[in-house]
């Protein structure tokens, strides 16, 4: 029998890995909903993330928030340089194209890192303090992250709901050739939203370093499982999304504890591949 | 079509007498080559089955690694003959296939829904192999157990030539099972699900049952292709059978070739696997993550510039160059 101490601080670690995906989730869901393209390589994005804040933290000796900023500010870039090279040359096509060439992505940063980089993990290091409550530990690495995180989900919010652009995404989301006729133009909307994708990417990228040492293949990690929270949560749909994202960790989490990490991850998918099928109506509500 | 049906013939003549030109001691080594070509041009030719009625599978890395897993653990367990091992693996490949299949044409999981489902199927296969690593090795993989000598009956050989003609024939049989699929009710029927379900099943399309028909053919035939390649390479491996990887890796080679042509898949593989040991030969070891880095560039361009692929769309072009009146008649 398992102690229940342990089962609780699993239940807590999920909370805390709850606060990341959902950073990563509704980056991802932003771009899902709005350009109505699934970037395979998201989350490779932020993999990239990671090794610039490395690389200016532990090599070039920056402070860590000015590099965190930084690689948030990258982040941004990214997002654009993507949506600018990759995705607005192929709006019109297929999905299936689309999906492909986001593939193509997935492999050329993870194998341009594994040439550039190496396959070595890499990390910055922390001297944090970790507090003690009821048996169960709170180490900072996992709190600070986690705080933040739910800080930046708040700020999307506010920006989606109170401000002009904000909205004006939003409007896209729900109809695009509407949304034209209103005198809106939709590729300025496009760029906003992939530079705030990239943003969500960046910052999730600073925010995962604290816990997580980077590599080339950091994407396969936790990628399918971004697009399943996505896929879950409902497209476009961010509460459905941020949701979906504490089910998926607390099942991971505590499942890892029960049985083993691998499992944890088996039973997430199969739990996916399950809603897929009998709440179709909650979850595919938005497809064409 | 005579000369391209010429042209047919003198490749797959040429190809027969493969083993027997006189390559020096380059002989081993291209041999190695064309078998890996042939068998994961018909995993290609298996994959395109479905994705050429934009049934896009991401996870086909999942049949791949039933059938590999399958046939070897029954065999290192069992000793059951891979013919008979292979078999089972197809029976289960085909199951789960049903499985998968069944449930999203019933609730119209088409597109990107489709795709990131069999993305999750495909992890699921690998995890779990990866977590049961009491009997399938784990992460580290397996080895075939040894026969000891060459024997028909655990499909083991020392001399590639046996390799390099089953590599022929099952690529020949993928070939035909493409054109069967090509020629059949099946593909119009399929198309006009790939165009619209709705409007396919109001003229009386079943559609449920071609959905999940292409999806169990294409699944065995990729669980075929993967208990080849585990007999040949007599070793598997959770990350290079299962997963997204080499899931991504199979569209890629299709995508790069074109998916809607006959030989297409086998070109993409081709150029996929020439390029890769090109780039390795070259540059050896220094270099790791060249050829996969420039395969992605490649396919980001692909898709860009030239959809139909590499072979699809020079066929056309030669199309167009010899009988252009016929083409422009075809479009009036």
């Amino acid at each position: 029998m398992i102690d229940p101490i342990f089962l609780a601080e699993a239940a807590i670690n999920g909370i805390m890995l709850g606060g990341i995906l959902a950073l990563l989730a509704l980056g991802l869901n932003l771009i899902f909903g709005v350009i109505d393209i699934v970037w395979i390589a998201y989350v490779d994005l932020v993999m990239v993330c990671m090794y610039v804040l490395y690389f200016l933290v532990q090599v070039y000796g920056w402070p860590f928030w000015l590099g965190a900023l930084a690689t948030v500010a990258f982040g941004a870039v990214l997002g654009v340089g993507v949506h600018l090279l990759i995705i607005s040359p192929i709006l019109a096509s297929p999905p299936v194209n689309q999906l492909l060439a986001t593939g193509g992505l997935l492999f050329f940063l993870q194998s341009f890192a594994t040439f550039l980089w190496t396959t070595d993990h890499k990390s910055v290091r922390f001297a944090l303090p970790s507090w003690e409550l009821g048996g169960i530990f709170f180490p900072a690495t996992r709190l600070i992250p986690f705080a933040i995180s739910i800080v930046a989900v708040i700020g999307l919010y506010v920006f989606l709901t109170r401000t002009y652009m904000g909205t004006a995404i939003r409007a896209v989301s729900q109809d695009r050739e509407a949304m034209a006729l209103m005198g809106a133009s939709p590729q300025r909307i496009y760029l906003v939203t992939s530079a705030v994708g990239g943003l969500m990417a960046g910052l999730a990228g600073a925010l995962l370093t604290f816990q997580y040492s980077v590599h080339p293949f950091f994407g396969n990690q936790f990628g399918p499982l971004t697009f399943m929270i996505c896929v879950l949560g409902g497209l476009g749909n961010m509460v459905g999304a941020f949701v979906a994202s504490f089910v998926m960790s607390e099942i991971i989490s505590v499942a890892g504890v029960v049985w083993s990490t691998e499992m944890g991850y088996v039973i997430a998918f199969v739990v996916f591949i399950v809603m897929m099928f009998v709440r179709p109506a909650g979850i595919l509500t938005r497809r064409q | 079509m005579s000369a391209g049906r010429w042209a047919g013939a003198a490749l797959v003549a040429l190809l027969a007498a493969g083993p027997f030109l006189p390559l020096g001691g380059m002989r081993e080594y291209v041999l190695h080559v064309m078998v890996q070509i042939f068998v994961w041009s018909f995993i290609g030719g298996a994959w395109a089955l479905m994705g050429r009625f934009r049934l896009v599978s991401l996870g086909h890395g999942a049949f791949l690694g039933l059938g590999a897993y399958t046939a070897t653990l029954l065999w290192n367990f069992y000793g059951l003959t891979p013919w008979l091992g292979g078999v089972a693996a197809v029976v289960l490949t085909a199951v789960v296939a049903v499985v998968v299949a069944y449930p999203c044409s019933r609730f119209q999981v088409v597109g990107h829904y489709f795709a990131l489902v069999t993305l999750a199927v495909g992890e699921v296969v690998r995890l779990l192999i990866i977590a049961e690593r009491n009997w399938t090795g784990g992460s580290l993989g397996v080895s075939l157990k040894p026969a000891g000598r060459d024997s028909l009956f655990a499909m083991q050989f020392a001399d590639k030539r046996v390799f390099y003609y089953a590599g022929l024939v099952l690529w020949l049989l993928g070939l035909w099972v493409w054109l069967r699929v090509d020629r059949s009710m099946a593909r119009s029927a399929m198309e006009a699900i790939g165009e619209d379900e709705t409007a396919a099943a109001s003229v009386g399309i079943h559609v449920t049952r071609f959905k999940i028909g292409i999806t169990v053919l294409s699944a065995s035939l990729t669980a075929v292709g993967g208990v080849a390649y585990a007999q040949y390479i007599s070793y598997v491996n959770p990350d290079t059978l299962a997963g997204i990887g080499v899931s991504l890796r199979i569209v890629f080679a299709v995508v790069l070739g074109g998916m809607y042509s006959l030989l297409g898949p086998t070109v993409g593989t081709a150029l996929t696997i020439a390029l890769a040991e090109y780039l390795r030969i070259v540059f050896g070891l220094r270099f790791i993550g060249m050829a996969e880095t420039i395969y992605g560039l490649l396919l980001i361009l692909f898709i860009i510039f030239l959809p139909a692929g590499i072979y699809g769309s020079l066929r056309d072009l030669v199309l167009r160059l010899w009988n252009p009146p016929a083409r422009a008649a075809a479009k009036a």
